[in-house]
């Protein structure tokens, strides 16, 4: 499992471009946003305005005719302020957590077409945090930024240009200010940026200690280093500290700054603008309030650019997700006559007999260097089994692999019924197979639901026979809802063996011609274990199948056993025959037989 | 005795007490600086209009009289603006002091509570890291920690702004007119209700949010997890249905949260905007009867400005504060569970020495006992194999002698060179103990300091050798790095193989006299098994050695065989004596070499 150094590549306009299909279909939904929110910030400026005619009219002018009408005037555009608040608000999170949803479903879709080298390569966290937090913070770009710049720069521009018209020589001395708290801004925001940044690590670095304190107590108890990782847990928590004091006073700098140049703005409208208060006091007061009005607008901007560059990380990742290509694709013809996984088109598929034939097989995995198999040919006709044995970790699942077509050859083909598995669907492919593995997955969801998994259509009478067929069927009296019993990680109910019973039902409910078994290494009980024994040679009965084996009985009996080891094959051929030559195979096989047995003896 | 969860969280804020009260203060002033911008415009616009008799306090009236007397000041309004920047410096500084001291008096106390939770959790009994599942201690330290964190530096101290703000505001208003400053108020009481009233409303679909977030967050790990099956039987499809419903769900639940949202701000928008509204007409009336200035006008405007907003951000300030309340609660139930404590009388000890289990008894709960009435001697610098299936209580022996569960009284003793261990300081048994696991747990750290992290100082000669001993060697040069390549998380993926290999050598690095094997060769292949054995053999002659183990090849090599079954010593002897008698040890016996005998016909 690598984990991918983080290459940033600079995207045009912070990748506002890919994001576009997925913001066409809202576009309604924006434009109008944009429009409230124009209508809402012109409100505000206007509030101003009512403001200064209030001054000019009522208070200076000393009347109190008309004031009926502003009232109701000030009620309608408060009331307006307040729906057309109501619509941009709903408008942009519904935007904002539609393209999120959108967003994700595209990326899980992409995912389930993505080939098996992808997953090797990433871990499923990483895979998973693309999914779930990168697509989250995504849509409020094409919402909120979208939102909150209109209204910010509706704001500024409405101010300077009510503020011109009125009194142009103080607006320049106003607007005069604008350029340079803008340029003090940005430089704040820079150092920020990286201060936030050292200070995400930082946290990130505190959390896995406390996981690594957490999950190796044992071992650190045992050697006593308590105190050492105490001590070294404190040079994280001190650096935490200083970094949070160099932005506190980072960040507190920057609010003085804000607060400064906002007073000095009120400042300059006081010494050059306090003559017209003698004249016009609604004016002086309007000057004061756009001055101050406009300070905040200038900090979002720059605070929305700063976003935009973490935003654009986010998206570079959730889009680089999605333009990864499937090492293991079907070609277009293939596509037109099979269909794909989402809209297969079953009319066209051939049913399979369940040969399978490696011919001239050169195989080496995507990240690796070293072929791990040369010029490999093998036949397994039908009704066959294979068994494939060696060491943990010596490349056994490669052949399954293969035959899965989760990997495709290097060089060479693999056949199923005498013709190449590029030449039809992996759908189709994986219709015809059936799978168990090492650790069963079920899914959550009961256990009904589970063994439809296997086939979806299934009647309960199906599903118990299955069950039956693999004596799980005992388990259900001790379940109080039967069928309906959570299955899943939640469903803590079922052991280990139980699990294993439930996934091979699954897999004789599917039926599959061809069956590849990866065989669990972990000890059950006695009974479950015979129980075990006595499925596998059920489910294999009839079928193809290539187990990857530690389980004797299931070697012994296979037609063709291949050992594997360092990912080639140094051995194979039938139990006796292997035997004979003493070999690798030979050891395995002996060592195991020592092992199932002082098991038993000491069970 | 129930501690009370402010009082907890006040031992962390204590260390840092002075530094929050210097916090408080500095606020204190920036914010009543801020204040006065209102009363220079008021008296700025005042005396420009030069109409209306100003009314200030005595000592204001003499510091005007000071410069020139109002008309004076009115037409130099340069003075004004001057005072108004100087105020802001003012405010500026004490508000850049606020924070500073703020942010460093929380972190202090964060970083208090974090190394506390650290350091307790290390020390915390084995048994207590079994009870409590790893991902509910982990959330517990850091985002709840994080909860606290934003309350103690965001709320409180917003809180206590708001109030401040509020005393000032009110004194000033009075100060100017007492009616219309309750004119002003009183609407802002419905504002507090509705905000209140309404975040507690919301809490409820904002929890509901995140559930499903989290089962849509679980949907999606499970098909990543779970890729073979889905592929293997052709899911895709109704993987991705599964997915899309849950997430349509997911987002119609905020879309509906958001309306409410929306529908809040809109709602209070409006009440704010008739408050002000009503302010201004009212005030509009007053000044129409000469009961208030224009000056005076303004500045009542400007104050309620100021208030506004915080007031309508308090229902919000008072939800989080129900939030903080459960975070400190989960924090304080790790802190107050007991630390690993040695009893007064216990001593260092060297261990040397005989290892006597005398009458062991020992269960995890009341109903079950693992270990039955265990008795046996490891004579010291001898090897002890045990032999034992799952079950037989072989595991409990380990964590028994290492401390790792105390062993209560009146259940038998465990003595190590006739001492009993209850009396020996923990550290100084576990460090004299070198226990290496089947599952080896390496830290995110590099090799060398794995190996080495029982020293104080590295010493790459003694790791090199500790290395070497463990067969390592050849494994480390051929990384890039080498000894310096980092392992774990953020590193190589060592196989099972290496990390036992790894904490074997880590192992050795301290030379403790006892040495436990808990099936730790498992994963290590034949001839490197035997090359370690004998590594290990030439280099720990003296040591007492105990070997956890299913292989007879393995256990012949030892002193003595002690065979557990079902929590009782079934057998006990040394390896030739226990061939000869009928028992487990000769049935395992002969199932291995007997197999090998016949396989070699």
């Amino acid at each position: 499992m690598k984990m991918m150094e983080e290459k940033h590549k600079k995207l045009p306009f912070f990748g506002i471009g890919k994001l576009l299909p997925f913001i066409r279909p809202y576009r309604t939904m924006i434009t109008v946003m944009v429009v409230c929110g124009i209508l809402g910030t012109m409100w505000d400026i206007a509030a101003t305005l009512l403001e200064r005619y209030a001054l000019n009219h009522f208070i200076a002018g000393h009347t109190t005719d008309t004031l009926w009408l502003f009232v109701i005037f000030s009620i309608i555009g408060v009331m307006a302020m307040g729906a057309l608040g109501y619509a941009c608000g709903t408008r942009a999170t519904t935007v904002e957590v539609s393209i999120n949803r959108d967003l994700r479903n595209a990326a899980f879709r992409h995912l389930q077409t993505l080939s098996f080298s992808y997953y090797s390569q990433n871990s499923v966290g990483y895979i998973h945090s693309r999914l779930m937090s990168d697509a989250s913070r995504i849509g409020s770009l094409a919402s909120w930024t979208i939102m909150e710049s209109v209204w910010h720069i509706a704001y500024l521009i409405g101010a300077i240009v009510v503020m011109f018209s009125i009194n142009a020589k103080l607006a320049t001395m106003v607007v005069s200010i604008v350029p340079l708290v803008a340029l003090l801004f940005s430089l704040f925001q820079k150092k920020l940026v990286a201060v936030n940044r050292e200070i995400r690590e930082i946290n990130s670095r505190i959390t896995s200690d406390f996981n690594e304190g957490i999950t190796g107590a044992r071992t650190v108890k045992s050697l006593v280093i308590e105190s050492k990782m105490e001590h070294d847990f404190r040079k994280n928590t001190d650096d935490m500290w200083r970094k949070s004091s160099r932005h506190a006073r980072l960040r507190g700098l920057f609010a003085a700054t804000m607060g400064f140049a906002s007073s000095l703005a009120l400042a300059i409208v006081l010494w050059k603008g306090g003559y017209i208060a003698a004249e016009e006091v609604g004016t002086f007061s309007m000057f004061m309030a756009y001055a101050q009005g406009m300070m905040e607008p200038i900090r979002w901007l720059i605070d929305s650019i700063s976003d935009l560059i973490t935003t654009e990380v986010n998206i570079e990742r959730l889009f680089g997700l999605m333009e990864t290509q499937p090492d293991v694709a079907d070609s277009q013809a293939v596509i037109e006559k099979y269909g794909d996984c989402f809209h297969p088109k079953t009319e066209n598929w051939e049913p399979i007999r369940g040969d399978i034939e490696f011919r001239h097989v050169d195989f080496k995995y995507p990240d690796g260097d070293e072929y791990v198999l040369r010029d490999f040919n093998l036949m397994i006709p039908f009704g066959s089994s294979i068994a494939i044995v060696g060491e943990t970790g010596a490349g056994k699942s490669t052949l399954a692999n293969l035959i899965c077509r989760f990997y495709e050859p290097t060089a060479g083909q693999v056949l199923i019924d005498g013709k190449d598995v590029r030449e039809r669907s992996q759908y189709w492919l994986h219709s015809a197979l059936g799978y168990v593995l090492q650790t069963p997955h079920l899914f959550s969801g009961s256990i009904r639901d589970n063994l439809l998994v296997g086939k979806p259509d299934a009647t309960d009478d199906e599903i118990i026979s299955a069950l039956h067929d693999v004596s799980a069927d005992t388990m259900l009296e001790h379940l109080e809802r039967g069928l309906d019993s959570e299955a899943g990680e939640s469903g803590d109910l079922l052991s280990m063996g139980e699990k294993q019973l439930i996934s091979f039902a699954r897999a004789i409910l599917a039926d599959p011609r061809i069956l590849i078994l990866d065989e669990a290494t972990a000890s059950v009980d006695s009974l479950t274990e015979a129980k075990i024994q006595a499925a596998i040679a059920k489910i294999i009965h009839g079928r193809t199948s290539v187990v990857i084996a530690h389980r004797l009985s299931t070697v012994r009996n296979a037609d063709m056993i291949l050992v594997v080891k360092d990912g080639q094959i140094i051995e194979s051929g039938r139990h006796e025959a292997l035997m004979a030559q003493k070999g690798a195979y030979w050891r395995l096989y002996t060592k195991q037989a020592e092992d199932d047995a002082t098991e038993k003896i000491l069970a | 005795m129930k501690q009370n969860k402010y009082v907890f969280l006040w031992r962390y804020i204590r260390p840092a007490a002075w530094s929050f009260v210097a916090a408080i203060v500095s606020v204190e002033i920036a914010t009543l600086t801020g204040m006065l911008h209102p009363q220079i415009i008021r008296a700025a616009i005042d005396c420009a209009i030069g109409k209306g008799e100003p009314s200030y306090p005595p000592f204001v009236m003499k510091l005007v009289e000071s410069v020139g007397g109002f008309g004076y000041l009115g037409s130099h309004l340069w003075i004004m603006a001057l005072a108004i920047v100087a105020c802001a410096i003012v405010q500026m500084v004490f508000q850049y002091a606020f924070r500073v001291i703020n942010t460093k008096a929380t972190e202090t106390m964060v970083k208090a509570m974090r190394d506390e939770l650290y350091s307790h959790i290390q020390r915390l009994p084995y048994e207590w890291h079994t009870r409590n599942q790893t991902g509910d201690i982990i959330q517990r330290c850091t985002s709840d920690v994080e909860t606290i964190k934003g309350f103690v530096s965001g709320q409180l101290a917003s809180l206590q702004r708001v109030g401040v703000m509020l005393c000032f505001a009110l004194f000033f208003m009075i100060g100017m007119n007492g009616m219309l400053t309750l004119i002003a108020m009183l609407p802002l009481i419905v504002v507090v209700g509705y905000s209140i009233y309404f975040h507690k409303i919301v809490e409820e679909r904002f929890m509901a949010c995140d559930e499903n977030e989290g089962k849509l967050s679980a949907i999606a790990q499970e098909n990543l997890t779970g890729v073979r099956v889905v592929r293997a039987f052709g899911r895709e499809s109704h993987e991705l249905d599964k997915f899309v419903s849950h997430n349509k769900f997911y987002t119609s639940l905020w879309v509906k949260l958001s309306h409410s949202l929306a529908l809040f701000w809109s709602v209070s928008d409006v009440l704010s905007g008739l408050q002000l509204l009503l302010l201004m007409v009212v005030g509009i009336l007053y000044c129409h009867a000469g009961k208030l200035t224009a000056g005076e006008y303004i500045a009542f405007i400007a104050y309620n400005g100021m208030l506004v907003w915080p007031i309508r951000e308090l229902g919000r300030t008072i939800s989080e504060m129900g939030k903080t309340g459960v975070s400190i609660e989960r924090v304080r139930q790790i802190i107050i569970e007991p630390e690993e404590r040695d009893a007064a009388d216990a001593v260092e000890s060297d261990m040397q020495g005989d290892i006597v289990f005398d009458h062991v008894s020992f269960g995890y709960h009341e109903s079950s006992e693992v270990l039955k009435d265990v008795s046996f001697t490891i004579p010291a610098h001898t090897t002890l194999g045990i032999l034992g299936g799952t079950g037989s209580g072989k595991n409990t022996l380990m964590l028994l002698l290492d401390k790792m569960y105390s062993l209560p009284d009146g259940c038998g003793t465990i003595s190590v060179g006739g001492r009993d261990i209850r009396t020996i300081k923990t550290a100084s048994l576990r460090k004299n103990i070198g226990i290496v696991l089947q599952e080896a747990f390496l830290f995110s750290r590099t090799i060398a300091e794995n190996i080495g992290i029982g020293m104080n100082e590295l010493d790459m000669k003694e790791i090199e050798k500790a290395a070497g001993a463990a067969c390592l060697s050849e494994t480390i040069t051929n990384f890039t790095d080498s000894y310096d390549t980092m392992v774990g998380e953020r590193g190589v993926t060592l196989s099972g193989g290496q990390r036992q290999r790894t904490a074997i050598a880590r192992c050795l690095v301290g030379s403790p006299p006892i040495l436990i094997f808990d099936d730790s060769l498992s994963a290590v292949d034949t001839e490197t098994d035997a090359r370690i054995r004998a590594e290990l053999e030439r280099r720990f002659g003296t040591a007492t050695v105990i070997l956890i183990s299913h292989r007879i090849t393995t256990l012949s090599r030892a002193d003595h065989i002690l065979v557990l079954d079902k929590g009782r010593v079934s057998q006990y002897g040394t390896p030739e004596e226990l061939k000869e008698q009928p028992g487990i040890y000769r049935q395992v016996y002969e199932a291995q070499t007997g197999l090998e005998g016949r396989a070699a016909v």
